[in-house]
């Protein structure tokens, strides 16, 4: 398929998603257990691409101190949970990240 | 400030308003601005081995401007997947996009629609989130959606700005730089503040389990399917198994979002 149609149809299905709905809600109202579901979306979206890009390297799961960006993930997220702090939550995690790779390239676990 | 000013003082209080806005929007957004280079180079790097012509990786960013979506698209593109079907990964991948646009609805419903259109564009995960809890804060600026326009503009400048970058650095950057965790570093970032309650832990351990068992659905449509179940885990907590007190923290960094207790406070 030609690039300017690829490109023309990603960008026409993602502006159809961020602008339907907010051009209409404000005209009809949406039921409550929607609004009440609308609280749970981002939190449950962002972790179902997360855990997937960390537990698995390629097609197989990894559940493995070896497993780079595992260990990095659960850095991040106690990191991000105890200081609260966005920015320092990204700088540590891609620390750990390094960090550990050079421990593992190291081989001092064997 | 003297009374020899004071001869447009309106108009003068109103602009410095809507600067004010756009410019801590700006500002709010940086930490994930930062988060969003090394994402942006690394798509740029990648996506010429993947077939992708400089000038379609960069429009891609111009026109799409949807950082996953365009990930997956390149790894779909090297595996020489029919342009329908990556159209078709695009909207199942965005479709998150759209519970985002209508949490934002009710406080944009008062904009015209030159607005409406390019604040509908430029949305992303990052800017929903520094923009929804401004609107969740309880003061009644009538300016917020210049706050989200700051917000907005940052992230879309930078994205556009660093994809050119990593075009250029190419073939320097090699496909396991490690680059790319800065994207999960900045979701994990985001997740975080969310899950205070009861009902957002178990949504968030039910999407997260989920995802595991379902990653190997076709088209990512797992991603939608561990995302759903996890919704619906968190509605049923708080129906049947409510906590005793709802923590409440306003000046929290990112609260939860309760669309219901939200206030209504644009003009156009």
């Amino acid at each position: 398929m030609n690039e300017v149609i690829l490109i023309g149809g990603m960008a026409l299905v993602t502006f159809t998603i961020r602008y339907s709905l907010m051009a209409l809600v404000g005209k009809i109202s949406l039921p409550a257990p929607v609004l009440r579901a609308l609280k749970f979306v981002p939190p449950a979206v962002l972790t179902a691409i997360i855990v997937p890009a960390i537990v698995y390297k390629g097609d197989q799961l990894a559940l493995s101190y070896t497993n780079d960006y595992l260990v990095a993930g659960i850095v991040t997220a106690l990191v991000g949970w105890r200081s609260k702090n966005l920015l320092l939550t990204i700088l540590v995690g891609m620390g750990t990240l390094f960090a550990w790779r050079w421990l593992l390239s190291t081989h001092l676990f064997g | 400030m003297t009374r020899l000013t004071t001869a447009e003082p309106q108009s003068q209080t109103r602009s410095r308003t809507r600067r004010t806005e756009f410019l801590t929007g700006a500002k709010d957004t940086i930490p994930l601005v930062l988060g969003a280079i090394p994402f942006a180079i690394i798509f740029g790097a990648v996506a010429g081995s993947s077939g992708l012509s400089a000038g379609g990786t960069v429009a891609m960013s111009v026109f799409v401007f949807a950082g996953s979506a365009q990930f997956i698209a390149t790894n779909l593109i090297a595996s020489n997947t029919p342009g329908a079907v990556i159209i078709l990964t695009t909207f199942v991948v965005n479709l998150r996009h759209a519970l985002y646009s209508a949490t934002l609805a009710p406080h944009v419903k008062r904009l015209p629609q030159r607005w409406l259109i390019p604040l509908a564009f430029w949305l992303t995960d990052e800017s929903f989130m520094i923009v929804i809890s401004h609107y969740n804060k309880p003061d009644a600026s009538p300016f917020k959606h210049w706050y989200f326009l700051g917000s907005e503009l940052i992230m879309y400048s930078n994205w556009v700005a660093f994809t050119g970058v990593g075009v250029l650095a190419g073939k320097v950057i090699g496909e396991n730089s490690g680059l790319d965790f800065a994207m999960v570093a900045t979701f994990i970032g985001l997740v975080v503040p969310f899950v205070k309650s009861r009902a957002a832990r178990v949504s968030v351990l039910c999407a997260g389990v989920s995802s595991i068992f379902t990653y190997s659905m076709p088209n990512k449509l797992g991603l939608i399917v561990a995302a759903l179940l996890g919704i619906v885990a968190g509605m049923v907590v708080e129906t049947f198994w409510p906590e005793p007190i709802e923590p409440i923290e306003l000046n929290a960094a990112l609260p939860v979002t309760d669309p219901l207790l939200q206030k209504e406070s644009e003009v156009g």
